[in-house]
């Protein structure tokens, strides 16, 4: 079963069209292309998802908040056409639209600023939001790079973003793109801490830092139907919670979407940049809470696997993808509930609670590896002390932190 | 319990994600061009003038350009410029007539002070909403032809405010043919008492008696 669906034609098809194209050309040339059309295709796929993520955030948020959200952008007539598209198409080209808007607007540039850092702020926070995807495994046999040190080299990529950040408010010469780029270094770098340290359990389970191998490490199923997905331990599922928690703040989403609170501050580090340079931050945002799905998929939801045995006849790719764009929705979804957290809030909130809980979700993992030759009646012991380590400092540190904040009573609220 | 606030306000984002697919009484949006909404019967936004005959409006404005609201209009947007001739109004009666009506739209500010200062109820509020133009000079001022609109539209859009105009003026219109009346008969009396005027008699039935067009000022 598992071996005919490795080996289906759908499986191998990307690979195979790609092995096609690399052919038809010169041997010196091939290598060269093999990774052009790597990059071409991950960009075209990634491009698109960022284009409809847009769109579709915009949609869910509006029927979250009982509103439609955008419907109204259909096809433009051309005048050279004989006929016309009248349809709506549900305003899903909405996103074409933006990207004109953005294409065509003022590119101004603050007299003061330092020319080369402003321009280049957007390209690196672009360049290096894009290449966290290279060792992401989207199918069981795509993987743009395989790496053996991948999840080292996805934080690395990942955390240069945060650099490209402070360019932008220190290049724009204005002193609050400078504050609030400071306020962002801040809350990405105290978030970075947590976000790793919910990664570590995987690793020490697994053995590994090769993203390739952890999905390969969670293929096998329980009677056929229970995946032995990380996500389906108990330091498993605590680490997927702390990587929830801090990827929302890593991606500067709601609510943690303090570095450019639209609706507090002017921009933040953006506040000097409009047009092209303002969307390709955006896009950077987008590629970066992408990325970090992706990562979770992969680390914590069994990346390209299927949830059943009997599902497996669907390519692993469009497992991969299902589950990408059910964390993605899920963001948009807690980006229409909750609401934006003070600066103070969110640094206690990661060094006083997030922290601590993933430090002892490393000694939990670590008692699962010493304890894997438990079997029989001993496994639901394991279970018991497993979930104890991190229900229990969960239960206790929650109370603690909110004791005199909760429930607040509003004295002249009827 | 620490993220039980989170869990319920995850379940109510989730009840009116799903809500707005199936409750009305949750979506109240409506999409404009496409659908509008029923505007309130006190609606307003810029005045318009009233003309009794929808075949001839400019024969039958109800405006006799006493120029009341031109001289109240605080922005002073209004610019009335008399007629030389006199014409019958709607019910006959000589009046001048406004040769230049003009409201300058980009200067109005919807105040509805020349409606309540009008003594023959010839100008009223509008409701029209769609004025967008491409021209802001030309297209903003409305001159008397765009101005003028039928009675029956009146009705239309204020039908409340328009059936108790219509009726005092009809009330008006009969007392005063009452008083015209009144008075025929006390002349034609007084002219039965003092035959010395005979020449006078048969000429009293013959001349229409004056009937006030509207409301004397």
């Amino acid at each position: 079963m598992i071996i005919a669906a490795a080996n289906s034609y759908l499986e191998r098809a990307p690979l195979e069209w790609r092995d096609w194209a690399v052919n038809l050309l010169p041997v010196p040339l091939q290598w060269l292309t093999h990774h052009l059309i790597t990059i071409v295709g991950v960009l075209a796929v990634f491009g698109l998802f960022f284009a409809f993520t847009t769109v579709a955030e915009r949609k869910l948020l509006g029927r979250l908040q009982n509103r439609l959200g955008p419907n109204r952008s259909g096809v433009p007539k051309f005048s050279i056409l004989p006929w016309h598209l009248k349809h709506k198409l549900f305003g899903l080209t909405q996103p074409f639209a933006d990207a004109i808007k953005a294409l065509t607007k003022e590119d101004i540039v603050p007299a003061a600023a330092d020319h080369v850092l402003h321009f280049l702020a957007p390209v690196i926070v672009v360049a290096f939001s894009l290449m966290t995807f290279a060792v992401l495994p989207f199918g069981r046999n795509i993987i743009p790079v395989d790496l053996d040190a991948a999840l080292l080299y996805f934080f690395a990529a990942g955390a240069a973003t945060e650099l490209a950040i402070f360019m932008a408010g220190w290049s724009s010469r204005n002193k609050y793109s400078l504050l609030a780029a400071m306020r962002a270094l801040a809350q990405l770098i105290s978030y970075e801490l947590p976000l790793i340290l919910s990664v570590v359990p995987i690793v020490l389970v697994a053995g590994t830092l090769s993203t390739k191998t952890i999905v390969v490490n969670q293929g096998f199923w329980t009677f056929g139907f229970l995946p032995h997905w990380f996500i389906f331990t108990p330091w498993g599922a605590a680490g997927f919670l702390i990587f929830l928690v801090a990827a929302l703040a890593e991606s500067n989403r709601s609510p943690f979407d303090l570095p450019e609170a639209e609706s507090e501050l002017i921009a933040g580090h953006l506040t000097e940049y409009s047009g092209f340079k303002y969307a390709l931050f955006f896009m950077a945002e987008y590629f970066g809470l992408t990325a970090l799905s992706g990562l979770g998929v992969t680390l914590f939801l069994g990346g390209w696997q299927a949830p059943c045995a009997f599902l497996e006849f669907i390519p692993s790719y469009l497992w991969f993808m299902m589950k990408l764009v059910g964390m993605i929705v899920f963001f948009i979804w807690v980006r229409g509930t909750l609401l934006r957290l003070r600066i103070d809030q969110l640094t206690r909130l990661a060094w006083q609670f997030l922290v601590p809980l993933a430090l002892l979700n490393i000694a939990n993992a670590a008692f699962w590896v010493l304890t894997s030759h438990w079997s029989g009646p001993l496994q639901l012991v394991r279970w018991a002390v497993s979930l104890a380590i991190v229900v229990i400092p969960f239960l206790v540190m929650g109370r603690s932190l909110t004791a005199g904040y909760a429930p607040r009573t509003y004295r002249y609220a009827p | 319990m620490l993220g039980t606030g989170i869990i319920k306000g995850l379940a109510v984002t989730a009840k009116n994600f799903l809500g707005s697919y199936h409750d009305p009484k949750r979506m109240v949006t409506v999409e404009y061009p496409e659908q509008k909404t029923v505007l309130p019967e006190n609606y307003r936004n810029f005045p318009f003038l009233i003309a009794e005959n929808a075949a001839d409006p400019m024969g039958t404005l109800r405006c006799v350009a006493c120029q009341i609201c031109e001289k109240e209009c605080p922005p002073q947007c209004i610019i009335i410029e008399k007629s030389k001739d006199k014409k019958p109004d709607a019910s006959g009666k000589m009046q001048l007539y406004p040769a230049i009506f003009g409201i300058d739209t980009s200067v109005c500010m919807s105040c509805q002070i020349c409606v309540e200062v009008c003594p023959f109820d010839a100008i009223k509020m509008d409701k029209v909403y769609e004025i967008a133009t491409t021209n802001r000079f030309e297209d903003l001022f409305l001159t008397r032809e765009r101005l003028a609109k039928p009675n029956s539209y009146y009705h239309e859009i204020h039908p409340l405010e328009a059936a108790e105009v219509d009726g005092r003026l009809a009330a008006d219109r009969k007392a005063a043919e009452d008083k015209a009346k009144a008075a025929a008969a006390a002349k034609a009396a007084a002219a039965v008492a003092k035959p010395t005027a005979p020449a006078a008699a048969p000429v009293v039935p013959a001349v229409k008696p004056p009937v006030a067009g509207g409301p004397t000022p």
